[in-house]
């Protein structure tokens, strides 16, 4: 246990190995933790921006859909209206024709009775006169007659 | 003493005790400023270089993607000194953190000297040294640089240095000697004298315990090393012989599986009381 000037020079290559170890160890070591750092940190970044895109894209991937399903039932309500509004109208429509039909057929039995029953009066008294006339055998003024077959015919 | 007897305890321990200095043989002097411990220089620039290059050679291929198993070891270190740097000195860091670095790995190198077998750096020594001619008794070789009182307080002194550049970096001159009069007592003239004499007692007491706590638990730990290997070299036929080659064994691996863990904690404890000591030139009182 001898002091001597081994002390001084342990002094200096102290010194001279502490500043190696900033110039040459230090720095480049720093720099490799610091740039895994910012890339972990960068990718953490990454993972939670794509979380969130993610969330944001199902999100709107579920309002589309909503919407959609919204959109098509509103078309499906639509359809239905429009098809019940059609049947209505073809039903009114048709019990419209229906009615005209029945009424031009009914006014023209009508006419056609009129003018079977004007005929038929025709006949009848043609035949009233012709059997008068036979059963009388003898002429008939059918001028001074004429009143009371008109008058008859009316009656028919 | 001749080669050809064994040494006896005493012998055997004052030979492992003796450095290889400049002289070549035993410095007489206490204290002689014209002595070089050979050893001490030898395994200690050996052993930072070494630990320096290993450091050098990982950030030469450090990248910042995934990390290699080296990369990754010399990481946790690197990050181990960044965090208690940062936590003890507030300032500017670029040069105090890699300090902290070097001290550590550094004195963990020195101190790890330790573990290898006592005689087999020393052994090999004397064989060279009687190849070269010489008489292989008075080979000495201490291989443990921290074991050395140069050694550790040349560290501490170096500390000291930077704790007085870091003070006057930080607070000026006139600051620093302003502080020195002033605190901790205060700024009264007469107590001037007092504080000035508290500060330089604070500054040596530091410097000294620093290096000395180093030096005091590696040299314990080799010498108790040494006591080991003496019962072990007590193997010479007898009963009583053998039974204590057998305690050698035993104490011998309970020391150096404890000394794994003094090595590094007295490493680790120098860093920090450097950073802690750093750190008090940054802070005013």
């Amino acid at each position: 246990m001898n002091l001597n000037a081994t002390l001084f020079a342990q002094l200096v290559v102290f010194l001279i190995l502490a500043w190696f170890t900033m110039k040459f160890v230090w720095p480049p070591i720093m720099k490799a933790l610091d740039e895994r750092a910012g890339k972990i940190a960068d990718g953490l970044a990454a993972a939670d921006k794509a979380k969130a895109d993610l969330a944001h894209a199902e999100k709107k991937a579920s309002d589309e859909l909503r919407k959609a399903r919204e959109s098509a039932a509103e078309f499906r309500s639509g359809a239905e209206r429009q098809v019940a509004q059609l049947i209505e109208d073809a039903r009114t429509e048709g019990a419209r024709i229906v009615n005209a039909a029945r009424e031009a057929a009914e006014a023209e039995a009508g006419v056609a009775s009129q003018r079977a029953k004007e005929a038929l009066r025709e006949h009848v008294a043609i035949l009233a006169v012709a059997g008068a006339e036979r059963i009388l055998r003898k002429e008939i003024n059918a001028q001074a007659h004429a009143e009371l077959l008109t008058q008859l015919k009316s009656e028919l | 003493m001749a080669a050809e007897h064994a040494p006896n305890a005493s012998e055997y321990i004052v030979h492992h005790l003796t450095h290889l200095n400049s002289l070549g043989h035993k410095q007489a002097a206490l204290v002689d400023w014209s002595v070089f411990h050979l050893d001490t220089l030898f395994w200690s620039v050996s052993l930072g270089l070494l630990a320096v290059l290993i450091l050098a050679r990982a950030a030469a291929k450090a990248t910042s993607g995934v990390p290699g198993r080296f990369q990754a070891a010399v990481e946790i270190l690197v990050e181990m000194v960044e965090s208690q740097s940062k936590s003890i000195v507030h300032g500017d860091r670029t040069f105090i953190a890699p300090v902290a670095l070097t001290v550590f790995v550094w004195i963990f190198f020195m101190n790890a000297m330790d573990l290898l077998p006592l005689d087999l750096l020393p052994k090999l020594w004397g064989g060279v040294y009687a190849a070269a001619g010489h008489d292989a008794s008075h080979a000495y070789l201490r291989i443990v640089p921290t074991a050395d009182l140069n050694a550790t307080l040349g560290m501490s002194l170096g500390v000291l240095l930077l704790c007085i550049y870091y003070s006057i970096k930080i607070k000026g001159i006139g600051g620093w000697v302003h502080e020195l009069f002033t605190a901790p007592f205060g700024a009264h003239p007469i107590l001037w004298p007092i504080n000035f004499a508290m500060q330089m007692i604070e500054f040596v007491a530091k410097t000294v315990s620093h290096g000395m706590r180093l030096f005091g638990n590696m040299y314990a730990g080799e010498l108790i090393f040494m006591l080991i290997a003496l019962m072990g070299a007590a193997w010479a036929g007898t009963a009583s012989g053998a039974l204590l080659w057998v305690g050698g064994v035993v104490a011998g691996t309970i020391w150096a599986i404890f000394h794994i863990l003094i090595i590094t904690l007295q490493a680790f404890i120098f860093m920090m009381l450097t950073l802690v000591y750093i750190g008090q030139a940054h802070e005013t009182h």
